[in-house]
């Protein structure tokens, strides 16, 4: 395992996969992740990327940020055309046309992950390809200004599902896609955050190495649309993580392994604070959302720590 | 020579994708193409094939991971029907866009709703604007023949375009007849191996395919894909010419059947034009000069060549399996245009028959030439052949 140094100087300069000269948001996470995440592989890695973010900011033509093969095709099918990318790969193997070994990432956001990328990533890892599908977790359709995603959390405003008179935000927990990975049975499932880079970096090779598909979840707080500092991205993810908001676990052939456990679990508070999706929860007679968040939350730790305890294998 | 086996138009479809031995086929069942990729899997479980073929979750992963597989840098086909093709549609349209030389089979069957499972063209008319290369067959020697044809003008450099071959639902997919079949090892030969000069699996030289493309240049993406499509008529007689070699036949851009001396002319898609030749012997044999004219290359459009074809007919009827609701039907609107430039021009009348799969019998276009021949015309209205009452 390299050193967080060592990780740097491979993520900088003209050789790493991913350059600068992208178009991200001052204070976006997206850069770190994909820079670390394609880090780790030790061989040529094939970029397939859902429409968002990541997309929008690294390719405006004529100029890439991509100094490794990259392709985009549409918003909900990043798997699949990995999975074809793939099969490619594997033919054009056995027939003796290329001879490089290689790496294939599938990588996308949220929304074209939880919602409309959902089926496709089912069926590729279904089938088994060998691949890695990334998520960039920002919490909803962060692209287009914040709308509600299967990856929002309870309580939050978005544009789709604002906080009003008679609204609290979003009145539905999160997807836990993490677990529904898992019941595919593949060699590798990780939940990461954008502020722990040797986490993050050992996961992803952990993925890479698999045999078999591997989905690695990495939290990417949004500075734009949560509404935060641009200083503060790490800041907030930390936050997620100690609050247990977002804990940072695997799933290696089945069995669970929690990363990181805080000692003293910070109030969700401490997380909600500052980001204006969640500013409406701090106003009198919003304590019982902010009651019910701090509860799922407890009780998902809980039920982690039991699943991890018990050994039972997903 | 080839051999001649007693095959159906999807086995067709299927024979000519063992000897093209693709790299990748992704295959997703709907009926009627089901066939080709069933017999194409048996292939594969046999090892007469050594493709890697993915059967995906939807049509919508079909084409996704065709299409990956090609940018990767694959020879990829899958083949596809009506519903299927409709939920591909978003990656049809990105397919000519990225420039990639996907050849899939479309066995046209009428589009939901009324769901039906029996054939029209109304899946293929619904994708004639996305930048596909259109090829329709007759009958299940013309589909076997037109897929090898369509891998080699696709994947040609002046080229770069995605192409669908026709054929209709149940008439030829599931229907058997003869079909010649030429030597493996000629028919290999001719379709080659596809260059890898632009695939991203050259890792050496990584690409980005599929950038985001503002109005500063979006404009002239297209307009260099529309000159890719106009160089496809070159192409396909180059390529026509050579495949020639082999079978030893021509590859128009359509066909003329007795148009010489032709008073009367219906111009009919696929399998009805083999039902329109016999009404056109029938109708000759009393003494009228008539003719047919068969589009196979629908996109792009041979609108001169077409013009040339029927300058010297008195009148046309255009037969259409499928509507344009409120607007002239597709093939009819094609022909309208393209004898527009003359200065004679012929009468025309557009007909709308066998939707849904309803049959069309020969009585019922010896009826449209005698209709035609009398002069009964109706230009701004369609008229429709067995519909009830």
């Amino acid at each position: 395992m390299p050193t967080l140094q060592e990780i740097a100087l491979k993520t900088a300069g003209v050789d790493a996969r991913i350059v600068s000269g992208h178009r991200m948001c001052a204070g976006c996470g997206i850069g770190a992740v994909i820079k670390n995440v394609l880090a780790a592989s030790d061989k040529p890695v094939i970029v397939l990327n859902a429409t968002g973010c990541l997309e929008v900011v690294t390719t405006i033509y004529p100029f890439t940020a991509w100094n490794t093969p990259w392709m985009h095709l549409t918003f909900e099918n990043a798997a699949a055309v990995a999975a074809g990318v793939e099969s490619a790969y594997k033919s054009l193997k056995r027939r003796g046309r290329i001879e490089s070994d290689i790496n294939i990432l599938a990588v996308g956001g949220d929304g074209g992950t939880y919602d409309i990328g959902f089926q496709a990533l089912s069926g590729a890892l279904e089938r088994k390809h060998n691949f890695m599908y990334l998520v960039y977790d920002n919490e909803g359709y962060m692209n287009t200004g914040n709308q509600r995603s299967g990856a929002t959390p309870f309580g939050a405003s978005t544009t789709t599902v604002p906080a009003g008179k008679f609204s609290f935000g979003k009145p539905q927990w999160r997807k836990n896609l993490v677990e529904i990975a898992a019941a595919h049975r593949i060699p590798y499932v990780g939940q990461a955050a954008v502020h722990n880079t040797l986490d993050l970096y050992k996961k992803a090779q952990k993925g890479f190495n698999a045999d078999g598909p591997a989905v690695l979840a990495v939290l990417q707080p949004c500075t734009t649309n949560w509404s935060f500092d641009p200083a503060l991205t790490m800041q907030y993810s930390k936050l997620a993580v100690e609050t247990n908001f977002w804990p940072l676990y695997e799933i290696e052939s089945g069995v669970v392994h929690i990363n990181t456990k805080p000692s003293n679990r910070k109030p969700i508070e401490e997380f909600l604070k500052g980001q204006s999706r969640f500013k409406h929860l701090f106003r009198a007679g919003n304590e019982h959302i902010i009651a019910e968040m701090q509860k799922m939350i407890d009780d998902e730790w809980a039920r982690l720590l039991k699943i991890e305890e018990s050994g039972i294998q997903f | 020579m080839g051999v001649r086996k007693a095959i159906t138009g999807a086995e067709a479809a299927a024979e000519a994708m063992r000897q093209i031995n693709p790299d990748v086929v992704v295959a997703y069942p709907i009926t009627p193409q089901t066939p080709i990729v069933e017999q194409f899997a048996k292939y594969v479980a046999d090892g007469i094939v050594d493709t890697e073929m993915v059967p995906v979750e939807s049509e919508h992963s079909a084409m996704s991971a065709t299409v990956g597989a090609e940018a990767a840098g694959a020879r990829a086909m899958s083949a596809t029907s009506s519903q299927g093709l409709a939920l591909m549609w978003e990656i049809v349209a990105a397919t000519p866009g990225l420039r990639l030389p996907v050849v899939i089979s479309l066995v046209n069957r009428a589009l939901s709703a009324p769901i039906n499972i029996h054939c029209d063209h109304s899946d293929v008319m619904g994708v004639t604007t996305l930048g596909w290369i259109q090829i329709f067959s007759e009958n299940a020697q013309e589909v076997y023949e037109n897929l090898l044809l369509a891998i080699r003008v696709a994947e040609d450099t002046r080229v770069q375009l995605p192409a669908m071959v026709n054929q209709d639902g149940f008439i030829t997919s599931h229907a058997v007849e003869p079909v010649e079949i030429f030597d493996d090892a000629l028919v290999r030969k001719f379709v080659g191996v596809r260059s890898l000069n632009r695939a991203l699996l050259d890792v050496e030289h990584p690409k980005s395919v599929g950038p985001l493309v503002l109005p500063d240049y979006y404009f002239e993406f297209k307009r260099a894909q529309e000159q890719a499509m106009s160089k496809v008529f070159e192409v396909y007689r180059e390529v026509g010419t050579e495949l020639s070699a082999i079978t030893g036949k021509q590859y128009p851009f359509f066909e003329t059947y007795r148009t010489d001396d032709a008073e009367a002319v219906v111009v009919v898609l696929n399998s009805a034009a083999g039902t329109a030749k016999v009404a056109v012997d029938a109708v000759r044999a009393q003494g009228k000069k008539v003719g047919m004219l068969k589009p196979i290359l629908f996109r792009p459009f041979p609108y001169s060549e077409v013009r040339d074809a029927l300058r010297h007919v008195p009148v046309v009827g255009i037969l259409d399996r499928s509507m344009d609701f409120g607007a002239y039907a597709p093939v009819y609107s094609e022909f309208r245009n393209a004898l527009w430039e003359l200065d004679k021009k012929p009468a025309t009348q557009s007909y709308i028959y066998g939707l849904g799969g309803r049959d069309i019998m020969t009585t019922e276009i010896e009826a449209v030439f005698e209709e035609l021949l009398s002069g009964n015309l109706d230009p701004e209205h369609q008229r429709y052949i067995g519909l009830r009452g």
